[in-house]
């Protein structure tokens, strides 16, 4: 009896020791390597979390120019967020990490964001950039709306979890033309003529023009592809269309340069102009989610953690709609959040009644998604950016 | 001490040895690695091998000659122009300024503090449709009721021609100021005009200047992409934002790296023109 226990002790004593050795071990010996998954997996929070997000895309108090929900999840669970605006566009946020990720190395974030309709989001999951989510640690998901439950990218959100959407529709300036409600109107109007821009995302702009074409953009073929492709390009060379943008229009549009632009829903909401309409195009827009991933070596607790936090209506409605009375601005970008829309009307009703941001059903039903493998081929990729660079 | 004095011969390599170390590890070592990227084939989903795929050369030039062209052209004409403006105005820094003279410099200098970026972004704002320069040349009559600058090849060189005037102006100047007074003096003494004292002897002797100051404002400029992509339109982009979409969007690495050594030998090939040109003393500036 005393020696089995004695056997038993030593083994787990030895068990323990080894662990303890090899982990920090071979922690040191790949220099930064992923931490091995029985390091992950400890249902103990880290002191900091690191979150590297696109630029205003939080609650923000601008007296104090603090991110009130953040400061508020560190009150709570004592994890101090080291939230980093650092994401401009998908491509050059993957060119700066694909480096280190592809040599197994970890990138020091532990939730990213990178957005659906731009090819990076599927090619960080299909390459195994990605941890999973500690599911277990989110039961808020079952807040998630139904239309994000079982994206083509991420079947059963393994992976993913929607950060916030947006949509992809026309924005015109009332003091410079009428109303320009179509995508017909955008590239064929000679009174828009060189006042008018495309977006740069492959994604957003054909979704648009085949959506006008009376093609399905959430499958698309060669003849399909060329038709929009085609579309475009004689606006180009027509010079209808002046410059290719990413969320560089607003300022150009809010200046009187552009009469209309091909635009993002929540960027006009954001510049809360009353000269500047965002409208779905007559025959429907593009609908977009930018995503939270977990890069390979993230803390997979802590992250999984906060994004049960963001997940409670509660704290959403807020993160949504700010408080105008304590000087705080939300996201006012649409949430994937159910039950998010009462929390906001609370605290600001003109965002809970704002379209832009809580969409009507008769909206939802006219945006889109892109067809992920179409964002994946690489000869349509190659023909859309010699349009839009060359 | 004595270390020194026993192998005197090796003193100059030691003293050479942190700048050759620093030139193999920053230049030389990357560029082995961005020639054997780009002679690799492959894409990013099933990964890259080399395989001396000199296809993507070809291909690069096929495809894109028109940009390298005017890429070449867009940096010729900024550099010209900043010749043009920038001479003049360091000739009368250097002869007339006095004891402004510094003050004269830091006002060539200081816009330069503010980063590149919002300086392109501030002749979007100079030169919008319905600014101040617009309206001005469209009651002139030098542009049509709808013509406009922005989106225009005009924008774009007016952009590299204001962003790398510095690059032009100080050597300029510091060659101008060298030149001995009595030289010209001794001209004009001699029977010259103003007109031939300034053509037979300030000018050559700002020859150095002349050429670093080319070769400064030509060299990055030829590979900018900002100008083109912030003030111009697709048909004015420059090889720098076909590169930078190659590499970055379509994630086509050896493409990127072909493209970039493509545009490197067009540049040495454009600067040795310009060497037999003007001759390989000024180039090097040993001439006095």
């Amino acid at each position: 009896m005393t020696d089995q226990l004695t056997r038993r002790e030593l083994l787990k004593r030895g068990a323990a020791g080894s662990a303890l050795l090899t982990v920090p071990g071979l922690l040191a010996a790949c220099g930064g390597k992923a931490k091995s998954s029985s390091a992950k997996s400890a249902h103990k929070l880290a002191k900091t979390l690191h979150f590297s997000n696109w630029t205003l895309y939080m609650d923000t108090n601008k007296k104090k120019h603090t991110f009130p929900s953040l400061v508020e999840f560190q009150k709570k669970y004592g994890v101090h967020v080291d939230y980093v605006e650092e994401i401009n566009d998908n491509a050059s946020f993957f060119g700066k990490i694909q480096g280190q990720l592809s040599r197994g190395q970890s990138v020091h974030r532990d939730i990213v964001v990178l957005t659906d309709n731009d090819r990076y989001l599927s090619l960080m999951i299909k390459k195994g950039y990605v941890e999973k989510l500690d599911k277990s640690a989110i039961p808020n998901m079952k807040n998630l709306v139904d239309v994000q439950k079982h994206p083509n990218f991420d079947q059963n959100r393994d992976y993913s979890l929607p950060w916030q959407s947006g949509m992809t529709g026309i924005a015109y300036n009332d003091t410079l033309t009428g109303p320009v409600l179509s995508v017909d109107d955008l590239l064929t109007n000679p009174k828009l003529k060189g006042k008018v821009t495309c977006l740069n995302s492959m994604g957003d702009a054909l979704t648009l023009v085949m959506l006008s074409n009376g093609d399905d953009p959430s499958k698309v073929t060669d003849k399909s592809f060329n038709a929009a492709f085609n579309r475009v390009k004689k606006a180009v060379d027509s010079k209808q269309i002046r410059q290719f943008t990413g969320n560089d229009y607003a300022p150009i549009l809010a200046r009187g340069d552009l009469m209309a632009a091909m635009s993002w829903s929540g960027d006009i909401a954001q510049l809360g102009n009353k000269h500047i309409h965002w409208n779905v195009p007559k025959d429907g827009g593009a609908l977009w989610t930018d995503n939270m991933l977990i890069p390979k070596g993230g803390n997979v607790y802590t992250a999984s953690f906060y994004m049960n936090y963001v997940y409670d209506p509660k704290v959403q409605g807020l993160m949504e709609a700010g408080d105008p009375k304590k000087n705080i601005t939300g996201i006012y970008y649409i949430p994937p959040v159910a039950g998010a829309g009462e929390w906001a009307k609370k605290s600001d009703p003109s965002v809970a009644s704002n379209p832009l941001i809580f969409p009507t059903k008769k909206m939802l039903d006219s945006v889109h998604l892109f067809d992920n493998n179409a964002l994946n081929n690489q000869k349509y990729l190659t023909q859309w950016q010699n349009l839009i660079s060359a | 001490m004595s270390f020194f004095h026993r192998h005197r011969g090796l003193t100059p390599y030691l003293l050479l040895g942190p700048g050759i170390a620093w030139l193999a590890v920053f230049f030389v070592v990357p560029l082995g690695f961005l020639a054997y990227q780009s002679l690799q084939s492959g894409n990013f989903d099933i990964g890259y091998a080399f395989t001396w795929s000199w296809g993507n050369y070809w291909h690069a030039i096929r495809d894109y000659h028109a940009q390298f062209v005017r890429s070449l052209e867009y940096a010729g004409l900024a550099t010209v122009l900043a010749l043009v403006i920038s001479y003049p105005v360091a000739y009368w820094i250097a002869f007339r300024g006095g004891r402004w003279k510094n003050l004269l410099l830091l006002f060539i200098v200081a816009p330069f503090f503010v980063t590149y970026l919002i300086r392109t972004l501030a002749w979007e704002t100079i030169l919008s449709d319905n600014g101040f320069v617009v309206n001005t040349l469209q009651s002139l009559h030098v542009l049509g009721s709808s013509g406009r600058l922005l989106a225009t090849s005009t924008a774009v060189v007016t952009g590299i021609t204001y962003n790398f005037l510095p690059f032009m102006a100080l050597p300029l100047y510091v060659s101008l100021e060298q030149i001995d007074g009595s030289l010209i003096e001794a001209a004009e003494d001699l029977y010259a005009s103003k007109l031939h004292a300034f053509l037979r002897v300030t000018l050559p002797l700002s020859l150095p200047g002349v050429v670093a100051g080319t070769l400064l404002t030509f060299i990055p400029a030829a590979g900018d992409f900002i100008n083109a992509q912030l003030l111009g339109s697709p048909e004015n982009h420059m090889i720098g934002n076909v590169i930078q979409s190659k590499f970055l969007e379509l994630t086509d690495y050896p493409a990127a790296a072909s493209m970039s050594f493509i545009l490197m030998a067009g540049i040495l090939v454009a600067v040795a023109i310009y060497a037999r040109i003007v001759g390989t003393e000024q180039l090097t500036g040993t001439a006095t």
